[in-house]
């Protein structure tokens, strides 16, 4: 078998956390466009054995929705999407996160897409998982220059849950939104805490030993390279492409 | 009266210049044929309404000079990258945007549709997104017993909603299959302006597997034909978005001059599509 890329590595790393224990049960998981590792992720949980059920926004034909993405915040907006993954131009050390722009004012430096649905779905969907490959001080920020949607609320405020972790291209932290804070839980192969530490804005704990990013199993990859390919090549033809190589005649 | 069949130019006509337009996203039947008309006509001033996000359509307008003012949850071209002229008049500062997040635009829309003057929507608080939108509000949840503030979104009645569709019926019946979010845009706005694939026999509402898909002609303001009235976008299970052409405009359309040629070459003349 030829050797793991880093989209796999990636994949491995956030189907870990799909399948890790958790109080609020994983159904049903929703996907969008710009997100093809979480989508790979959550259809290898689903080859480990976990019992979740994937809508893929973008897909053309099949689209699990009849009522395009309206459905989709419909259903968030009741609690019956039990997953949903952000990202960021920008996220900070308690889990703010920014998709709109840098600078002052917000998008003065470098304007982004916009916010999509996020300053709606991080508040009402009960399990959410940061993700962004890029690692570094632009990124993970102390503070970002504008609150897409806030890591933490007030007590009063309607929230069902928050960031379990933040997935990146260096390494996995967890988020404790008690403490509105990050802790290091895993490297990936070829860094260290030292590496991680210079590359990242924010301050975040570090336990003792912090163990290497579990890498995927030779059943992974299989899954991953043939069955979960097929499934996804349409809706993300230039990522499959680019993370599993050219396709096999 | 059923809605008119008219020429492409002269559905372009009926969209006034500084209207709001409601404009669906790339992958929903996003009418890239009679944007193009748009721009042949030289309509100016446009108030654009992504719903809930814009892309390739709304990227095409604002490079061609437009487009005034835009509300949107995000403009993007998905896998093709950021939306060159969309970014270049952000950079440039030459774009009014309202910036919004995908629920609410639906929110607004759903209110519209209903003739109520606001509908609540949760989440939002914390969010700088919030603390920039002076007409969205938050009140205490009047049916709440402890505290519970709730955002509430001002009803949105788009001066025209524009849909590429696969079929009308004669009667000006539209069929947008599964995409029924468009069907609240069409309810929601004052005027919806449809181009389809082509023109269908028989009435679409008799039909008991294709009326749920339809948007009745009650909604409908006119109709014009323009096959393969999406691309470079797909169309529903009929085409799929064409890669290769909306990769070189991402790339193209980096530079003002880059911009111009893609659309000369490829939209300006509307001979040019129908011959291949």
């Amino acid at each position: 078998m030829s050797p793991v890329t880093a989209e796999e590595r990636l994949i491995a790393a956030v189907a870990d956390l799909i399948v890790a224990p958790h109080p609020h049960p994983m159904r049903h998981a929703a996907v969008g466009a710009a997100s093809p590792i979480p989508a790979h992720a959550v259809l290898l949980a689903r080859h480990r054995g976990a019992d979740i059920r994937l809508s893929l926004l973008q897909k053309r034909i099949g689209n699990p929705f009849t009522e395009g993405t309206r459905e989709l915040f419909d259903l968030a907006g009741q609690g019956r999407i039990d997953l949903f993954f952000l990202g960021g131009a920008q996220i900070d050390g308690a889990a703010n996160i920014n998709l709109l722009g840098t600078g002052a004012p917000p998008g003065s430096e470098a304007r982004m897409p916009g916010n999509f649905g996020a300053p709606f779905m991080y508040l009402v969907v009960p399990r959410t998982i940061l993700f962004r490959e890029e690692h570094s001080p632009r990124v993970l920020v102390r503070k970002v220059d504008y609150v897409s949607a806030p890591g933490t609320s007030p007590r009063g405020v309607f929230r069902r849950g928050h960031a379990e972790a933040l997935v990146t291209g260096r390494c996995v932290f967890h988020f404790d939104p008690k403490r509105a804070r990050f802790t290091l839980a895993s490297l990936h192969p070829g860094q260290t805490r030292e590496s991680v530490r210079a590359a990242t804005g924010f301050d975040y704990d570090e336990p003792d030993e912090v163990p290497q990013t579990r890498p995927p199993s030779e059943e992974d990859l299989a899954a991953l390279r043939g069955p979960i390919r097929a499934a996804l090549a349409d809706t993300y033809p230039r990522f499959c492409a680019r993370a599993f190589g050219a396709q096999a005649a | 009266m059923s809605p008119p069949l008219l020429s492409l130019e002269s559905l372009a006509a009926r969209v006034p210049d500084g209207a709001t337009v409601a404009l669906p996203p790339d992958n929903s039947l996003c009418p890239v044929a009679l944007v193009a008309a748009l721009i042949r006509r030289g309509a100016r001033q446009l108030h654009i309404v992504g719903v809930p996000v814009s892309g390739f359509a709304t990227d095409l307008l604002i490079g061609a000079g437009c487009v005034a003012r835009l509300t949107t949850s995000a403009a993007t071209l998905g896998e093709a990258g950021f939306a060159p002229r969309f970014t270049a008049a952000m950079a440039a500062g030459t774009l009014a945007v309202t910036d919004a997040t995908c629920p609410a635009m639906h929110t607004a829309l759903q209110a519209a549709e209903k003739g109520v003057p606001f509908l609540p929507l949760r989440g939002l608080i914390g969010s700088d997104l919030l603390a920039a939108r002076n007409d969205w509000k938050v009140i205490d949840n009047p049916f709440s017993e402890g505290p519970d503030p709730i955002v509430l979104i001002p009803a949105l009645s788009p001066d025209v909603a524009l849909i590429h569709a696969v079929a009308a019926d004669r009667a000006g019946n539209v069929w947008v299959g599964r995409r029924r979010e468009l069907a609240t845009m069409a309810h929601a706005a004052k005027t919806t302006l449809v181009t389809v694939e082509r023109v269908v026999d028989g009435d679409l509402l008799e039909d008991e597997t294709m009326a749920p898909g339809v948007i009745s002609s009650l909604y409908v303001s006119a109709v014009a034909v323009a096959e393969r009235g999406a691309w470079p976008l797909g169309l529903s299970d009929l085409y799929a978005a064409d890669q290769p052409a909306i990769d070189a405009y991402a790339q193209a359309a980096r530079t003002e001059d880059g911009f111009r040629a893609w659309l000369a070459a490829h939209l300006l003349a509307p001979a040019a599509r129908a011959a291949e």
